[in-house]
C-alpha cells in the first residue's frame, strides 16, 4: 500500500516542476519584439529615472533633459562631445559691451512639430512666459533654472524669490531676438544653452496656458500637459509620442521635416530602471540597446562581452569639503593642509573611479575656461601632513567624517569606498576619524548644508562651460557648509560674475582658483566621467561630458 | 455576516485615525524634507526656505495635520511631491501591477506551497522532507534583491528565457482596459500581449513568492504533522475509510485552517515585499513608487499610502473570517 504513495508525491512534485519548464521553453520561443539589435525596432535606452515632466522648463533632473534634449532646441547648443558653445537655434550671438542686451539671429526655415516656424516673436513668446509665471510656477520645483538664471518674476509673490535679471525681449525682425537683462552675469550666454530655456511652439504655449499647475500646501501638481504627449512642442530630430507610467517607458519617434539631418532611427524608447545591476542585466539580456551610469567595477566585464563603453569627457569634481565652524581647529590653513598633505588622491582616482578620472588640483575640472595651470598643489605626503599637523598644535585632532549610503552620484560611483580610503589616509597621519553615514536623500545633503560635519563628501555637475557654474555654487558668500567669512573672497567672485567681457572673465577665474587652491578651504579629490554603455549592434552617439548626448545620431549596424 | 462587516469597517475609523496621527508626527519629525530631496546637491537655503513656504512646511505640524485631513474628507488624498501628480491617480495607475505581482506570487506560493508541505509532512524523515526544509530555510534567508540578481542572470542573461525588467515588451501595442495586463490580454482577445505579461511577471513573482512560499510549505508541514498524529485520523484509519478520503476531509481540511490564517497575513506582507521586488525589476508597481517617496519625503504619498495599506489589511482579514468558516462549520463569523 504504502509504497504507492511516493510515486503520487513524485508525480505531483514532477506535474509542478513540468508546469515551470513548459513554461520557461515556452517562454524561450518568444520573440524579440523589443527590437533591441535586430537593426529594425526601436532604439531602447534604459534610463535611471523618470523625467520629472516633458516641459523642458519645468525641470531639473539629468533624466528629465535625457528625453527633452531629443525633442526641444535651445538658442545655443554645446559641440558634440565637447563643452564649446555651437549654434543652435540661434545661428549667431553676440552681446552689447555691457553684457546686458544679448542678440540672436535665428535660423531660416525652423518649424516646429506642430507646423508653426521659429521666428524671433516665438523667441520672445518663450522668454515672456517663463518671466510672467505666478503662482505656483515661481516654486522653485518647477522653475529652478529659471531662477538661477534669470532672477525672479514680473510680479514676485515670496521674500524667498530673487530678484528679476531679466527685463525683456524684442524681435526687430523675423529671424531676430534681443534678450535684455538688468546686470551682466557669468550666466550668459552659457544660461541660454540649458535645456530649461528651449522654445516651445507659440500653440503649445497658447494651450500651455490654459492649463495652470495647482498648489496649496504639501501638494503641488504639476500642469497636465507636462505630464503626457499632445501639448508639447519643440524643434528636435525627435517629438514625443507616448508616455507609459505604468510601464516607464517614454516613445519618441522621428520627426521627418526637422531642419537638420534626420534623426537615424525611427523610433526612440526610454525605459526607466532605476537598479544599476537591473540596467547592466538588460543590456546583457538584450532587452535595451544603451544605459547610463555604469559602475565603473562593470566597465572591464562589458567591454570583454563585447559591449561598447566610450569615454566621456570630465565635467564635474568631487571634492572634500572642510565645515570650519564645526571644529575650531579647521579654522586653521595648517590643519587643512596637513588634511590636504594626508589624501592619496591618486589611489582614488586608480582604485575607484573609471577610465578617463583625474585628479583635481582645483574646484574645477580641467576642461572648463578659467582653469589655472599655476595654483598650489598638494602632493600625497603623510610627513609633511603630520609636521603640520605639529606645527598648529592639533597632533590630538578628531574630526566628524560624513559619507552618504545608498547613493551614487556621476562625480562618486562608490562613495563608502572612497571615504575608507579618505578615512585611512587621514587615520595614517593621526588624525581621528569619527565616521557618520547617511542616507543621501535628503539626510546627507542637509546634514552637509546645515554645517553639520567636519569633513564631508560632495561634488557638483557643470550645466554650461563657465567657471561660475561651479566656483558661484560654493564661494559666492557665506554659507553654512564652509562655515568661514572670507569678503575678500566674496569681493573677486562677485567682480568675477559681473564681468561681461569673456576673455577678462576667464582671467579673473584663473586668479580665483589661485586664490582658493592658497586658502584651501576643501580639497578638490577628482574629476571622472560617468561611463555609458551600447550595445555591440548600434553605432552609439557622441558621448558628451556634459551628459548631453543626441541620440538623433544612433544608428543600428 | 453583514454585521461583521459593518461592525469591522466601524472599527477601521478609530484606527486610522490613530494611524494617521502618529504617522504624521512620525514623519515630520524625520530629518530632512522634501526640498533637499527635490534638488540634491543643488538645493541652496534659499531654495528649501522658499519650497517649505510654498508647502506650508513652516507651518505648525498641527496645523498640516488639520489640512490634511480636511482634504482627506474630500476624499483628496493630495498631490505627490516629487512626480506633482495626484497621490490617486498614481495609486490606482500602479496599483494593478502590484495586485498582479502579489497575486503571481502568492499563486505561486500556494500552488507549490502547500502541496509541498503536506508531502512532506506525509514522508517525514525523507529526501523529500529533508529537501523541503532546508529549500524553505534557504527562501526565508536569501535576501529579494540578491535573489533577483541570479534569476535575472540565469534566466534572462544567460539562458536568454524571459525578459529582465518591466511588465510589458517595448513595443507592444496592447489595448490597456483594466490596468491587469495578464487580464487585459485575454479580454480583448490579444493573447500575445497576455503571454508577454506572464513573460515579465515569471521572475519577480518567483523572488516575491520565496518568502511566502517557504513559510507555507513550514506552516502546512507541521500543521499536517500534527493532525496526522490526532486521535481521529487513527480512528478513521482503523474503520478502514479510505485512505484518500481520511487525508483529504480528515487531514489536510484540518490542517489548513492555520494555512489560510498565514496566507491572509503574508498576502498583507507581499505587498510590503513588493516595494524592494518592484524595485529591483523595475516593475513600476506601486511599491517602488513608495521606495522613492520615502527617499523624497513625500509627505502625502506616505500617508495616502498607510492608510491604504490599513484599509487592505483589513480586508483581508476580513476575507480570512470568512474562509474561516467555509472550511470548518464549528467557526461561525459572528
Amino acid at each position: 500500500m504504502r509504497t504507492a504513495r511516493p510515486k503520487a508525491a513524485a508525480r505531483a512534485f514532477a506535474a509542478v516542476i513540468a508546469i515551470g519548464l513548459i513554461a520557461a521553453g515556452c517562454a524561450s520561443d518568444r520573440d524579440d519584439d523589443d527590437g533591441s539589435g535586430d537593426g529594425t525596432g526601436p532604439f531602447v535606452f534604459g534610463a535611471a529615472g523618470d523625467p520629472a515632466a516633458l516641459d523642458p522648463s519645468l525641470g531639473s533632473d539629468g533624466e528629465t533633459f535625457r528625453v527633452t534634449r531629443q525633442v526641444f532646441e535651445t538658442l545655443i547648443e554645446h559641440e558634440p562631445g565637447g563643452t564649446e558653445m555651437v549654434p543652435g537655434l540661434a545661428e549667431e550671438w553676440s552681446s552689447n559691451e555691457a553684457g546686458t542686451e544679448w542678440s540672436f539671429t535665428l535660423r531660416d526655415g525652423v518649424t516646429f512639430h506642430d507646423g508653426d516656424e521659429l521666428t524671433g516673436e516665438v523667441v520672445c513668446q518663450n522668454f515672456e512666459r517663463w518671466y510672467n509665471w505666478s503662482g505656483t510656477y515661481q516654486n522653485t520645483t518647477l522653475s529652478y533654472y529659471w531662477q538661477s538664471v534669470f532672477g525672479g518674476f514680473a510680479e514676485n509673490e515670496s521674500e524667498e524669490t530673487p530678484p528679476p535679471n531679466y527685463v525683456g525681449c524684442t524681435a526687430p525682425d523675423e529671424l531676430t531676438a534681443v534678450i535684455e537683462v538688468a546686470e551682466p552675469s557669468a550666466n550668459y550666454p552659457g544660461g541660454f544653452s540649458l535645456q530649461s530655456f528651449a522654445l516651445q511652439s507659440p500653440t503649445a504655449i497658447e494651450a500651455m496656458a490654459a492649463d495652470d499647475p495647482s498648489g496649496e500646501g504639501e501638494n503641488i501638481t504639476f500642469p497636465n500637459y507636462s505630464q503626457e504627449a499632445g501639448v508639447v512642442s519643440g524643434t528636435g530630430p525627435f517629438q514625443i509620442s507616448e508616455w507609459n507610467r505604468s510601464n516607464g517607458e517614454i516613445t519618441l519617434e522621428r520627426f521627418d521635416d526637422y531642419w537638420g539631418d534626420a534623426a537615424g532611427v525611427e523610433e526612440l524608447v526610454f525605459r526607466t530602471i532605476p537598479e544599476e545591476d537591473a540596467r547592466r542585466q538588460a543590456l546583457q539580456a538584450g532587452d535595451i540597446d544603451g544605459y547610463d551610469l555604469v559602475a565603473p567595477a562593470d566597465v572591464e566585464t562589458l567591454v570583454a562581452d563585447g559591449f561598447q563603453v566610450p569615454v566621456r569627457g570630465v565635467f564635474n569634481l568631487l571634492y572634500l569639503g572642510i565645515t570650519q565652524e564645526n571644529n575650531p581647529a579647521l579654522e586653521q590653513l595648517e590643519v587643512r593642509q596637513a588634511i590636504a598633505h594626508a589624501l592619496d588622491r591618486e589611489n582614488i582616482v586608480n582604485t575607484q573611479l573609471p577610465e578617463g578620472g583625474v585628479v583635481a588640483t582645483q574646484f574645477v575640472p580641467d576642461t572648463i575656461d578659467g582653469y589655472s595651470d599655476d595654483v598650489t598643489t598638494y602632493e600625497h605626503d603623510p610627513e609633511l601632513a603630520q609636521q603640520l599637523l605639529a606645527d598648529a598644535g592639533a597632533e590630538d585632532l578628531t574630526i566628524d567624517f560624513c559619507y552618504p549610503t545608498e547613493v551614487t552620484r556621476p562625480y562618486m560611483p562608490a562613495p563608502a569606498d572612497i571615504y575608507e580610503l579618505l578615512k585611512a589616509d587621514l587615520e595614517a597621519v593621526g588624525i581621528t576619524v569619527n565616521p557618520v553615514a547617511l542616507k543621501w536623500n535628503p539626510d546627507y545633503t542637509e546634514t552637509t548644508r546645515d554645517g553639520g560635519c567636519g569633513v564631508y563628501l560632495l561634488g557638483w555637475t557643470g550645466d554650461f562651460n563657465d567657471a561660475y557654474n561651479f566656483l558661484g555654487t560654493w564661494f559666492a558668500d557665506y554659507s553654512r557648509e564652509w562655515g568661514f567669512e572670507n569678503q575678500e573672497l566674496f569681493d573677486m567672485m562677485s567682480a568675477a560674475s559681473t564681468e561681461p567681457d569673456v576673455a577678462t572673465r576667464v582671467s579673473l577665474y584663473q586668479g580665483l582658483n589661485e586664490y582658493i587652491m592658497d586658502y584651501l578651504p576643501g580639497v578638490p579629490i577628482s574629476s571622472s566621467p560617468p561611463s555609458i554603455a551600447f550595445s555591440p549592434d548600434v553605432n552609439p552617439p557622441t558621448v558628451s561630458p556634459l551628459t548631453q548626448e543626441n541620440f538623433a545620431e544612433v544608428t543600428f549596424k | 455576516m453583514l454585521r461583521l462587516i459593518v461592525r469591522r469597517l466601524l472599527q477601521l475609523v478609530p484606527t486610522l485615525l490613530g494611524l494617521s496621527v502618529l504617522l504624521f508626527l512620525w514623519l515630520h519629525r524625520l530629518p530632512g524634507g522634501p526640498a533637499s530631496a527635490l534638488l540634491g546637491e543643488r538645493a541652496t537655503e534659499a531654495d528649501r526656505r522658499q519650497i517649505e513656504e510654498a508647502l506650508g512646511l513652516n507651518d505648525p505640524v498641527w496645523v498640516q495635520y488639520g489640512r490634511w485631513m480636511e482634504r482627506l474628507l474630500q476624499l483628496d488624498l493630495g498631490s505627490s511631491v516629487r512626480t506633482g501628480r495626484p497621490v490617486w491617480e498614481e495609486f490606482t495607475q500602479r496599483f494593478p501591477a502590484t495586485v498582479e505581482l502579489a497575486l503571481a506570487a502568492m499563486l505561486i506560493a500556494v500552488v507549490v506551497g502547500i502541496p509541498l508541505g503536506y508531502f512532506a509532512a506525509r514522508r517525514r524523515g525523507t529526501w523529500l522532507d529533508v529537501g523541503a526544509v532546508s529549500g524553505s530555510l534557504i527562501g526565508i534567508c536569501i535576501p529579494v534583491f540578491f535573489l533577483g540578481f541570479i534569476l535575472r542572470a540565469v534566466f534572462a542573461v544567460n539562458l536568454g528565457w524571459l525578459p529582465s525588467f518591466g511588465r510589458q515588451s517595448t513595443g507592444i501595442d496592447a489595448t490597456e482596459i483594466t490596468g491587469f495586463y495578464v487580464l487585459d490580454g485575454l479580454l480583448t482577445g490579444e493573447f500575445d500581449a497576455s503571454w508577454d505579461a506572464i513573460e515579465h511577471l515569471a521572475l519577480p513573482a518567483l523572488a516575491l513568492a520565496s518568502i511566502p512560499l517557504a513559510v507555507i510549505v513550514r506552516i502546512t508541514r507541521a500543521s499536517v504533522l500534527e493532525v496526522l498524529g490526532e486521535d481521529y485520523v487513527r480512528t478513521a484509519e482503523s474503520k478502514g475509510i479510505a485512505r484518500r478520503v481520511v487525508r483529504g476531509r480528515h487531514v489536510l481540511r484540518n490542517a489548513l485552517l492555520p494555512v489560510v490564517t498565514t496566507v491572509g497575513l503574508l498576502a498583507g506582507s507581499l505587498l510590503s515585499g513588493a516595494v524592494l521586488t518592484e524595485s529591483v525589476f523595475a516593475f513600476g508597481g506601486i511599491g517602488s513608487f513608495i521606495r522613492d517617496a520615502i527617499d523624497a519625503r513625500d509627505y502625502p504619498v506616505l500617508m495616502g499610502f498607510i492608510l491604504f495599506i490599513a484599509l487592505l489589511y483589513v480586508a483581508i482579514n476580513l476575507l480570512v473570517d470568512l474562509a474561516y468558516s467555509l472550511i470548518d462549520p464549528r467557526v461561525r463569523v459572528n
